[in-house]
């Protein structure tokens, strides 16, 4: 089995957010950034399938140069090799050339099988593993909270909505978008950190983008929509003026 | 030709998914703003009653793409009828509910058109040059402003609860049957029918207080304190996704999309951040409260109270003031 699994960079999650001077991003300079949390979970499947049938796993990731720090976060955890895709500015890249760029390396080697996280924790498009599938001509499914692979095939449930399931088997190679829960992801080990600085990661330039067709103008905070009463002071007298206000204004408790 | 609006609707189980009547109404809007007419189709195998449903609003014309293989669903067997349906159609906009299943098809659908959908929109505003498009960004901790760009289709996906069902303009149209051709060798999944996961033992949409907990929690043992401060305040424990897909409750306490909808009269969001697919299960509660460390927290946009402070200082302190 050959693997294929995409990651991305994203901003942290607990890291403050601040539009930047030309409104079209947040400001870069404090940010930390972390591998996208749906894409722990493709990756960790990615590594037990490989563990249950052998074979390979490659960790492909399209962003500027910081990207190499999720890709030596997988390899620690388990990958063997890593490709980055160089694009300085992934903020403005729309999903269809970001794909196609994905696409184009991915599209260098026979994957029998790529993973990808099911929806970025940024730019949130929930689009680029079934774009990426659609233009490498193979069989896709999305939101998957179980998979088993067989000879030349892979079953898997997902996941509808308010508790539904449906599964389907599709035949090798394809593409899953992985729904969060689906494993536990495990942590890098020392000895697999100290392992990765020995694994490849190769860099490669990113395809020429092609037409976009669509552009974001501005980005902003939105505004609020209800006129929420904030209960200040220490967390006891947050905690009585709430409880008061549930009993008098809303009603609630007796 | 590129003069309508499709709206791409969805049904299962000949039941049509309420979400489809919010994105007609998107759809009426966005028609008389752009001088388009609007056509809905709806793809699927036995199609009667969600048609009845759709031919009570106000279009121009609703298409039935009707094939014994559009059952189960299979985005191989979707994109070809809805590929045979583009291009009889030419539609300026698709308007697409940015349901489960088409996060499955609609990038699938757009991009064999070398087209990217625009997706998980909340709002659409009149441009200078076309309508703008408003999606989220960070988990709805910013907005972005996105055109269309190039010839169309534009294909454009909408979040559930976003244009009220209730604001459709109804109408009488009359279905009609769109002949596409499919041939069960296009379809590459061997897929079988939805179903229901395992029974659930907690039925949470019949709580009046419920007391959940987000990824701000931090820690499994700290669910014993909300689960002290659930039976403080009379009320059923649950949660956002991250805490089950930690194991730290059962699937069964899960409050969004994948999981419960419910309307209590008193909702506590416990470190829970506010994405989309959490608020879509909640947004129904009679009061909402909100505790989280981070003033900026979406959640806040949608609670009646806030308390800006840390869950594992504010529990306790609930607690006691409930007891005192
Ligand atoms: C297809 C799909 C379906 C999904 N279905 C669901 C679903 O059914 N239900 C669901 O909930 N999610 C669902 N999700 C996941 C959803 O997108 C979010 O990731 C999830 O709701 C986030 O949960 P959270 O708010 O608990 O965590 P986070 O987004 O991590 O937020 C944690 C919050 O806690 C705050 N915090 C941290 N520490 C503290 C502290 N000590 N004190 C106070 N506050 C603190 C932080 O400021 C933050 O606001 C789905 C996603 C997808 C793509
Ligand atoms: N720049 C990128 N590099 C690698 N993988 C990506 C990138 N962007 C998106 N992906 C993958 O596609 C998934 C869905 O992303 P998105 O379409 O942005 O919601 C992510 O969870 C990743 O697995």
């Amino acid at each position: 089995m050959k693997i294929g699994v995409c990651i991305k960079q994203v901003p942290a999650k607990d890291s403050p957010i601040a539009i930047n001077e030309d409104g079209r991003w947040i400001r870069e300079d404090d940010l930390k950034y972390e591998l996208c949390g749906p894409d722990e979970y493709a990756l960790e499947a990615a590594i037990q399938i490989k563990e249950q049938h052998g074979g390979e796993v490659v960790a492909v990731s399209l962003g500027p140069a910081r990207s190499t720090d999720v890709l030596r976060t997988a390899l620690a955890k388990g990958a063997d090799r890593a490709v980055h895709i160089q694009l300085d500015a992934p903020e403005v890249t729309p999903p269809l050339p970001a794909a196609k760029a994905l696409a184009e390396a991915l599209s260098k080697e026979s994957f029998d099988l790529i993973l990808s996280g099911l929806q970025s924790d940024d730019q949130g498009f929930g689009q680029t593993g079934v774009i990426v599938a659609e233009l490498l001509g193979i069989a896709h499914t999305t939101v998957v909270v179980d998979l088993e692979v067989t000879d030349g095939e892979v079953k898997v449930k997902r996941e509808l909505e308010g508790g539904w399931y449906q599964s389907l088997s599709l035949p090798l190679p394809a593409m899953l978008a992985i729904q969060s829960g689906i494993n536990t992801p495990r942590y890098a080990s020392f000895k697999g950190i100290i392992a990765a600085k020995k694994k490849p990661l190769e860099s490669v330039p990113a395809a020429a983008s092609t037409e976009a067709h669509q552009q974001t103008l501005k980005i902003y905070v939105p505004e609020k929509t209800k006129d929420t009463q904030f209960l200040e002071g220490d967390p006891d007298d947050a905690a009585q003026a709430l409880i008061a206000k549930l009993k008098t204004e809303a009603g609630i408790l007796s | 030709m590129n003069d309508t609006v499709l709206v791409i609707a969805e049904q299962r189980n000949n039941q049509l998914n309420p979400h489809s009547l919010e994105v007609i109404a998107a759809g009426q809007q966005l028609a008389a703003q752009q001088g388009l007419s609007l056509v809905a189709a709806l793809p699927g195998a036995t199609l009667d009653a969600g048609a009845a449903s759709l031919a009570e609003t106000r279009l121009d014309d609703l298409l039935l793409v009707q094939h014994d293989l559009l059952e189960p669903y299979t985005a191989d067997a979707y994109c070809a009828a809805l590929g045979q349906l583009m291009a009889e159609l030419n539609p300026k906009f698709v308007l697409i509910p940015h349901t489960y299943q088409a996060r499955d098809f609609a990038p699938k659908l757009a991009a064999s058109l070398d087209r990217s959908l625009i997706s998980d929109c909340v709002g659409i505003k009149p441009g200078e040059s076309g309508p703008v498009f408003v999606r989220q960004l960070f988990q709805g901790k910013v907005n972005a402003d996105v055109v269309a760009l190039g010839e169309p289709p534009y294909f454009v996906s909408l979040q559930a609860g976003c244009w009220p069902a209730e604001s459709v303009e109804s109408g009488s149209a009359t279905p009609r049957s769109m002949d596409v051709s499919l041939d069960a060798s296009q379809i590459r999944a061997r897929a079988e029918a939805p179903e229901r996961g395992a029974a659930q033992a907690v039925d949470l949409s019949s709580a009046e207080i419920i007391v959940s907990v987000g990824n701000g929690i931090e820690k499994e043992e700290n669910i014993e304190i909300a689960r002290q401060l659930a039976a403080a305040i009379g009320g059923e424990l649950g949660a956002s996704r991250p805490v089950i897909d930690e194991g730290w409750l059962p699937l069964e306490r899960q409050i969004g999309s994948s999981g419960q909808t419910v309307a209590p009269k008193l909702y506590l969001a416990l470190g829970i951040s506010g994405s989309s697919q959490h608020l879509v299960g909640m947004k129904g509660a009679k009061t909402i409260v909100a505790v989280n460390k981070d003033a900026n927290a979406p959640i806040f946009k949608h609670a009646d109270y806030g308390i800006v402070g840390d869950v594992m200082e504010v529990m306790p302190a609930l607690i006691k003031a409930l007891q005192g």
